[in-house]
């Protein structure tokens, strides 16, 4: 077979009418190009909004949860082990909020090969006190550190420095929210009275913004050591340990053993944000239905132009036939055709795509809530690309895929014959 | 005994549409080496769709075909193509040259297809059919730049290129006026005597069927005399 010669008159007859194979690639380049616009841009923002949440969760939290004890003396009872036992007014017996033997927990998740990190944690209501106004907030203990580098606690620190925190002692960094309901500067001092009614000054070393206004308005984060201490309890007190896992799908199965084993309360970040996946996926979906729909109308645009090319060259077909072109021949120098609109059309559309992202890339998007975006967000995934060329050349060849055939089954003694 | 280029026998086709009506009825004949044959006739006496079905183009037809030795009976579509492309040389009445290409590239097509020879030899004999056939000064020219005489030399150029066992003509001066008409008419006749080439020329033009080697002479689907 005589590829060369197929190529050479596929390429002939696509130059002999430029304008039309223009207008064909022209559709699919803007296809292209939309389709990877569009799903960078979609898949941008999905990160955005999932990295809001799913930044700052850890993917499995230990804790204690304060609740009824399951396990009910009447339980207990021979007499009513097979009977359904109501008790009415059951109090929680489990006062402590500690998570018990934090030390061997700790180490041995360290040595556990699926985790990637993990960050302790204390959280403690509290009021902070402003003249004669108190306003109820939670101090959260944190290892700065392993919150910064699991958590990027850093980047919603906006003024003051996140690592004052653990060098200042008795410091404490404030949500903005709150820093504004108290007045508080940088430097300033702010009363916190504990739950238990001590009260305890802390020095404000910066402010943080986490992009919800609600959480900032309530929320503020001290050392490990100072909320220890503001507690009055031992330095062993820890009340959540968030994990980061290297495989994130892997989180359910974690939180399950690792509640047995700890004799605690685990929570994996796909029951705790459920909502997340759900609104990511339905936005996905919807970007690439756009983009597929584009393309399939830059198909039927090829098949038009094909179809009428055929039918402009029937003389030169019937020509073809005769002198020993077999209809699979003039098939393939059809689809060669189709093929090349969506190859050129389509490498010119991942190109203009490219350069239409770093367009919007480069728009300044500024929020109150986001502080760390600056630009409207892009997801450069090569995995667009690619889906994207490879549909350019499944849509032209399916497009073209009737037109050839029809080309290829012309009768050249019909058109002979006609003139 | 194998000088036999081109062998009908009992050819019988019908037109089936809107009704069964018979064109071709029990046409048997052969054609020798080297022999300048015409097919002579009145309009619709068949003559046209003969040579179709021995140009292997039409194969709805019963009776047995056989070119160069070889009966085509049993061939598919792809290997009837080979057959066109090796053997067989076409002269339309209508040139159907492809105007995207340069002259010389459209005497080319069917030597490339035929891959015998590389691109450059095929280049080569184009060059040495054009000039044969006194028109080598065209072949750089786009194939819509020509007069109709000269599209039809080019034409024939064509049809020599992978030096077929037979060429058929159908009405190949029919679009002509008489100083071209000439001119073709003297290309087929140095043909067929210095080149010893075979061909099957279906005319309605009497003045050219008489100046050929032998006439086949048909009416309503049958040859009365040859």
């Amino acid at each position: 077979m005589n590829y060369l010669l197929i190529f050479n008159i596929a390429k002939s007859l696509l130059l002999a009418r430029w304008k039309q194979t223009l207008v064909a690639a022209i559709g699919v380049t803007f296809s292209i190009a939309m389709f990877i616009t569009l799903l960078g841009f979609m898949t941008g923002l999905n990160d955005l909004l999932d990295g809001l949440i799913l930044n700052r969760t850890a993917h499995v939290r230990l804790f204690n949860e304060i609740k009824p004890n399951k396990n009910q003396p009447i339980d207990a009872v021979p007499e009513f082990k097979n009977y359904y036992n109501f008790v009415q007014s059951v109090k929680s017996s489990n006062s402590r909020q500690e998570i018990y033997n934090t030390g061997a927990i700790m180490q041995a998740i360290r040595k556990d090969e699926r985790v990637l990190g993990f960050a302790p944690k204390i959280t403690a209501p509290v009021f902070f006190n402003d003249g004669t106004v108190d306003i109820t907030g939670v101090v959260n203990g944190i290892d700065v550190e392993a919150e910064s580098k699991l958590f990027f606690f850093n980047d919603y620190v906006t003024s003051g420095s996140a690592l004052d925190i653990k060098n200042v002692s008795n410091s404490i960094v404030l949500g903005k929210g709150l820093a504004g309901k108290l007045l508080a500067n940088i430097g300033d001092v702010v009363q916190v009275t504990t739950a238990k009614g001590e009260r305890f000054p802390l020095k404000v070393v910066g402010f943080f913004q986490s992009g919800i206004q609600e959480f900032d308005k309530v929320q503020s984060y001290a050392s490990i050591n100072t909320v220890q201490k503001l507690l009055g309890k031992p330095n062993s007190y820890i009340t959540d340990i968030q994990i980061k896992l290297k495989n994130l799908a892997m989180a359910p199965t974690v939180a399950k053993e690792y509640a047995q084993l700890f004799q605690a309360d685990a929570e994996d970040i796909q029951t705790a944000n459920s909502q997340f996946e759900t609104g990511s996926f339905v936005r996905t979906i919807i970007s690439y239905s756009v983009g597929i729909v584009l393309l399939i109308v830059a198909g039927f645009g090829i098949y038009n132009i094909l179809n009428m090319m055929i039918y402009e060259k029937m003389d030169s077909i019937a020509i073809l036939k005769a002198t020993g072109f077999s209809g699979k021949d003039v098939n393939r120098i059809f689809l060669l055709i189709a093929l090349s609109i969506g190859f050129f059309g389509g490498l010119l559309g991942l190109f203009f795509g490219f350069i239409l992202s770093s367009i919007i890339d480069q728009i300044p998007f500024n929020t109150a809530s986001l502080p760390t975006i600056k630009t409207y967000p892009i997801n450069y995934s090569p995995v667009f690309y690619f889906i994207g060329s490879s549909f350019s050349l499944i849509t032209t060849y399916l497009a073209g895929l009737f037109p050839a055939r029809k080309a290829s089954r012309v009768d050249p003694v019909i058109i002979i014959r006609g003139k | 005994m194998s000088n036999i280029i081109l062998e009908a026998q009992h050819i019988v086709k019908n037109f089936h549409d809107p009704v069964t009506v018979r064109v071709l009825n029990d046409v048997s004949f052969s054609i020798q080496k080297g022999e300048f044959v015409s097919v002579v006739g009145k309009s619709g006496c068949g003559k046209s769709t003969l040579l179709y079905i021995l140009s292997t183009m039409d194969t709805d037809y019963e009776g047995e075909l056989w070119i160069d030795g070889e009966s085509m009976a049993q061939k598919k579509e792809a290997q009837l193509a080979k057959v066109r492309n090796e053997k067989i040389g076409f002269v339309f009445q209508f040139h159907y040259l492809l105007n995207e290409f340069s002259v010389l590239r459209n005497v080319m097509l069917p030597g490339l297809k035929l891959n015998k020879y590389s691109e450059k030899e095929v280049e080569q004999r184009a060059f040495e059919k054009l000039s044969m056939l006194d028109i080598q000064q065209l072949a750089h020219k786009k194939a819509n730049q020509l007069s109709g005489g000269e599209k039809q030399r080019v034409a024939i150029a064509r049809a020599l290129i992978n030096d077929p066992a037979i060429i058929m003509g159908d009405e190949p001066t029919g679009n002509l006026d008489k100083k071209n008409s000439d001119i073709v008419f003297d290309i087929f006749k140095s043909l067929a005597k210095d080149f010893n080439q075979t061909m099957l020329i279906v005319t309605h033009d009497q003045g050219f069927a008489s100046k050929t080697h032998r006439i086949i002479e048909m009416e309503d689907g049958r040859i009365i005399k040859q």
